[in-house]
């Protein structure tokens, strides 16, 4: 039987989500459901002076109102941070409530007051205009930089710090620094995004009085989680009485972790009114209430030597939080960032310094690459720069810089279990005709064009996480996965699975994984995931975790089935369980041809025993039936890495910059689905040149959000974009039985750094912030032919 | 959304009286249907015009290419008359908005909303365009009065737009990246007289830039307005484009159509 793990299976998802068969959270309608609309606050920051509901209430449809004050009179929790930080000092770090409904302040605009329910829509939202809500407005923090010099937010968080937090040496670092020939250094902005789900969040509650069981669908990444956080700390309702489901998702890039304010009021109100309540975010909410990512505002430096050496490294950067810390929000810019930041080179000497400050805007968390980006965006310039400085070709300097031998110590954290760094630039190099590329440049300039080459090498910390490790780092819960293998008596396999798939094709390479590891037809194997009800517990898809912990725990639960079946094929065929063997979908004793399929061996241990000419005695000690669960807890993160390289060409007068040529040769270890890999590249690409040159969520000075809609917020579009030229290196990773790494942030780490390089090298080495919109292209351009002019 | 009436008129008569101060023409609906959702607009009264025959169709004469009001964008840029007319009213209108917008919005509508930064309002300019309503007909130059204003009395209906064939044209725009509107849109129009350099986008309001026109009215060539360094007290500034970006992309939008003639 050929494998089909490596092979480009089509998607078993496609034929429901293509004939428009999809199952989303808006698609479920219950009998007498009732429809929710929040209130929400159009200040950034104000107290509540009042609430006035008596019109609202009079309201045609209107079924019930609730504010913060019923809320906490039920002793409802609020919205939690996952990970606790520690500051240099030793401090814990400092966190505000966030409770469900704002009772007393409201923290950015968007913060919900109140919710109304009412018999439709309609109806809920002509009653929501007409709740009074009488604000004290006060003066709005919203600069990530300035946000120390601020009003304080929150009562008792001074220069709404949330930790000052420090990963490394600093008197290391300030060794290596008077030993170097030169400092390299670098201010950079990280420019704020909103992550832009193509399904808006939506929640729809039910419960049964009769057996006091609340049950929640909702748009989230992972719904066991969501359980656990609402029932331990929410306080909604204990975790046996409240069924989370998050069936078909569209796309979350880490802006469904989190479990949001309208899950836990939907919850808890609809037990108060005994109705079904459906809530659909609009997209302007979610524009202004999704969790939102980046914003960091960084100073940085290179200690070097003259032939290229890096000797150490500096990162002080400011992280906005936006008004409240929320589940990845703290660790995000920390243990994602920090470890990170210091790339793929041998580095003797690095810290990281990050002071993660409140702000009134909308709360910042995990989106796709969380804290990787940034990491290598820092140190990705800082390089590009030094290279420019020292006069060395960006690729030499680069591998000047690699590390020469696996497993790889990193400087801060991390231990790099395999790779081969050299290898993937120079294929890159070939891919992307690097040679070629100053006769391009010419052409270029014969237009009278501007054309730039940009390269950046990679690797991330993904497939998170261990929990031994995680859970030192402060994280709240451990961070494996669990996985479920049933066989059908008649031989086909359900696998349950605590992963969550919201777009990345869990129903197909999950089954490719247990296809090959069954031996069982593809067809014949169905993925279940995304309800608590289903499956024993999962800590959700988010990290790029979904494989390399997810599909391990697939791996190991299927690898405890064919253990059984050898122990009953053995007893079938009075033979030597060690002398039986599994391949293929069948066990074989060895030096025999008596073999039984697994098919017959699930059928044997769904009807044990003997009679006439069934003989399915079961061994000693093994129970009837054929299912198996494996809790997988990997050892490592597992450490993707790659080099890409993108070519733009710049018009000086309209500072339009086109896209010419983007490369990537990434090193995903196992690839189970290429054309699947394929698909998350891209979108990764997409989103990671969305963010250098088009994406930039905008606040103005009172913390209205000027990025509110398409109109102004700007999403790439297909036409944005060349065709991409894709290519891979393979080292397996050694620390999980599949050699995985995982694929899915790899794009927008890599891409912003390596977009915004050709950028400022088309600019001859002018500095140009996230977005590279044309009018700072544009005018970076005025400067050059100024300075050129000069020169001349 | 709020509640409203919906009228389907059958002719301009008709549309013309049950229109009120608080009532709104419909025809492809891709700007006051978005306003009444968003709670920018509401009206009592919606009169749909999308029935009325008469304002949909493309006649091209020697002189002039007429356009119904109530014709879709899609309709304009596939008419193979237009393309041979007029190519750059053609290839226009196959620039505005996205598929789903040129599949339903109508010339008629985008003039009479007279959004600062719609392209078809410089094609009327630039083409000395003729606006025909129920009423009366309006030069193009006396029609589109300021930011969403134009000459349109209460009641008064578009019927058709008839544009000039010129000489040479074309028009070229510098999209906003978001919402793909004209940042500015500069339709440049050589007749056998003169030359209209109209432009959309960077002001509150459609205008014929007057030095240019002049300029090229003497040279037509990219070169006599090459870095001119046009007034931008006037210009708009958004997030997007300051006012200086604004003047500067007018001088380069206007000599690509220039060189593209």
């Amino acid at each position: 039987m050929a494998s089909l793990v490596g092979s480009r299976v089509e998607r078993k998802e496609d034929k429901r989500f293509l004939t428009g068969k999809g199952r989303y959270t808006a698609d479920i309608n219950l009998a007498n459901q009732t429809y929710a609309i929040f209130v929400r606050s159009p200040h950034a920051r104000a107290s509540i002076k009042k609430i006035n509901i008596d019109k609202a209430l009079k309201s045609s449809g209107v079924v019930s109102i609730f504010t913060g004050k019923e809320i906490a009179d039920d002793k409802i929790g609020g919205l939690i941070a996952g990970w606790a930080i520690r500051s240099e000092d030793g401090t814990e770090m400092k966190c505000p409530g966030n409770p469900p409904l704002a009772k007393d302040n409201v923290n950015f605009v968007g913060d919900p007051v109140a919710v109304v329910i009412a018999e439709s829509l309609a109806e809920a939202k002509d009653a929501a205009e007409k709740v009074e809500v009488d604000y004290k407005v006060l003066k709005a923090v919203t600069s990530t930089a300035d946000a120390m010099n601020g009003d304080t937010i929150h009562e008792g968080i001074d220069k709404n710090l949330c930790f000052d937090w420090l990963l490394g040496d600093r008197q290391k670092v300030k060794e290596a620094f008077d030993k170097a020939d030169k400092v390299i250094s670098i201010d950079i902005i990280n420019n704020r995004l909103i992550p832009n789900a193509m399904e808006p969040r939506a929640c729809v509650a039910d419960y049964n009085a009769a057996s006091e069981e609340i049950t929640l669908y909702t748009t989230s990444q992972n719904p066991h989680l969501s359980r656990l956080i609402m029932s331990a700390f929410g306080n909604v309702a204990p975790e046996h009485k409240l069924r989370v489901v998050a069936p078909d998702v569209g796309g979350g890039f880490g802006s469904k972790i989190n479990v949001y304010n309208e899950d836990i009021v939907c919850s808890w109100a609809v037990k108060k009114i005994n109705r079904a309540i459906k809530w659909v975010a609009e997209r302007s909410e979610s524009f202004l209430t999704d969790i939102h990512g980046r914003d960091h505002v960084t100073h940085a430096e290179l200690a070097v030597t003259k032939d290229g050496k890096f000797l150490g490294f500096k990162n002080e950067t400011i992280a906005n939080l936006g008004a409240y810390a929320r589940v990845f929000g703290t660790v995000t810019p920390t243990y994602l960032f920090g470890p990170c930041a210091t790339g793929v080179y041998e580095i003797p000497a690095a810290y990281t310094n990050v002071k993660a400050v409140y702000t009134n805007t909308a709360p910042v968390d995990a989106y796709r690459g969380a804290g990787r980006p940034e990491a290598t965006y820092t140190i990705e310039r800082l390089v590009e720069k030094a290279s420019m400085e020292l006069g060395i070709d960006k690729t030499e300097l680069r591998i000047k810089n690699f590390p020469t031998a696996f497993p790889f110590k990193q400087t801060l954290v991390h231990t790099v279990d395999s790779g081969d760094y050299v290898a993937g630039m120079e294929k890159a190099k070939q891919m992307a005709d690097y040679k070629g590329f100053e006769a391009r440049r010419k052409e270029s300039e014969a237009k009278g064009k501007l054309r730039g080459i940009g390269v950046t090498s990679y690797f991330e910390a993904c497939g998170i996480a261990p929990s031994a490790a995680v859970m030192s780092l402060g994280c709240g819960v451990g961070l494996w996965e669990s996985a479920e293998v049933r066989f059908n008596p008649t031989g086909q396999v359900t696998v349950y699975t605590g992963s969550h798939s919201h777009g990345q094709s869990h129903q197909t390479t999950f089954a490719q994984i247990a296809a090959d590891e069954l031996g069982v037809p593809i067809e014949n194997i169905d993925i279940v995931h995304g309800d608590t009800d289903k499956g024993t517990f999962g800590m959700g898809t988010y990290g790029s975790r979904s494989l390399a912990v997810g599909g391990i725990a697939i791996v190991n639960a299927c690898k405890k089935i064919v253990e059984k079946g050898k122990r009953v094929t053995a007893k079938m065929l009075e033979a030597n369980p060690e002398d039986v063997e599994f391949k293929d979908g069948e066990f074989i004793v060895s030096k025999s041809n008596k073999k039984k399929t697994i098919g017959e061996v699930a059928f044997a241990c769904y009807l044990p025993g003997v009679r006439d000419e069934m003989k399915s005695p079961l061994p000693e000690g093994d129970e009837p039936g054929l299912k198996e669960t494996s809790f997988y807890d990997p050892s490592n993160f597992s450490f993707p890495a790659g080099t890409h390289i993108a070519e733009v060409e710049i018009d000086p007068e309209t500072g339009h910059v086109k896209l010419e040529k983007y490369t990537a040769c990434d090193d995903f270890g196992r690839i189970i689905n290429p054309m699947v890999v394929e698909g998350q590249v891209h979108g990764g690409l997409a989103q990671g040149i969305g963010q250098a040159l088009y994406e930039n969520a905008e606040y103005d000075e009172t913390g209205q959000l000027m990025t509110g809609s398409y109109m102004d917020y700007t999403m790439p579009r297909a036409d944005n974009f060349p065709e991409f030229n894709i290519g891979y290196t393979c080292t397996h990773a050694t620390t999980n039985p599949l050699g995985v790494k995982g694929c899915g942030e790899a794009g927008a780490i890599a891409a912003p750094p390596t977009v915004m390089n050709a950028v400022i090298d088309a600019l001859g080495g002018q500095e140009v912030t996230m977005p590279a919109t044309a009018e700072k292209v544009w005018k970076a351009c005025k400067n050059l032919k100024k300075s050129n002019a000069k020169a001349a | 959304m709020k509640d409203f009436n919906y009228h389907s008129a059958k002719d301009s008569k008709e549309a013309s009286k049950l229109a009120s101060s608080s009532s709104a023409f419909l025809a492809g609906g891709m700007t006051t249907i978005p306003s009444m959702k968003l709670g920018l607009a509401t009206y009592k009264d919606l009169i749909d015009i999308k029935n009325i025959k008469k304002l949909s169709g493309i006649k091209v004469s020697g002189k002039t290419v007429t356009i119904g009001a109530a014709t879709k964008h899609v309709e304009v840029s596939n008419s193979k008359d237009v393309k041979k007319a007029i190519p750059s009213l053609s290839s226009l209108a196959e620039g505005i908005g996205d598929p789903q917008v040129r599949n339903r919005g109508t010339i008629g509508g985008s003039i009479a909303n007279n959004d600062p930064s719609a392209d078809y309002p410089s094609a009327c300019i630039a083409l000395n365009a003729t606006i025909h309503t129920n009423e009366r007909k309006i030069e193009a130059a006396k029609f589109f009065k300021g930011m969403f204003e134009t000459a349109l009395k209460k009641g008064e209906l578009i019927e058709a737009i008839e544009f000039q064939i010129p000489e040479k044209s074309s028009y070229q725009k510098h999209p906003n990246p978001a919402s793909r509107y004209a940042i500015v849109g500069v339709y440049v129009a050589k007749h056998k007289g003169d030359v209209n350099v109209a432009v959309t986008g960077a002001k509150s309001c459609v205008y014929n830039d007057k030095e240019m026109s002049k300029a090229l009215s003497g040279n037509f060539s990219s070169s006599s307005i090459d870095g001119m360094d046009l007034d931008s007290s006037e210009m708009n500034s958004d997030m997007h484009a300051s006012a200086n970006f604004r003047a500067s992309l007018v001088v380069t939008q206007a000599k690509k159509a220039v060189d593209a003639c």
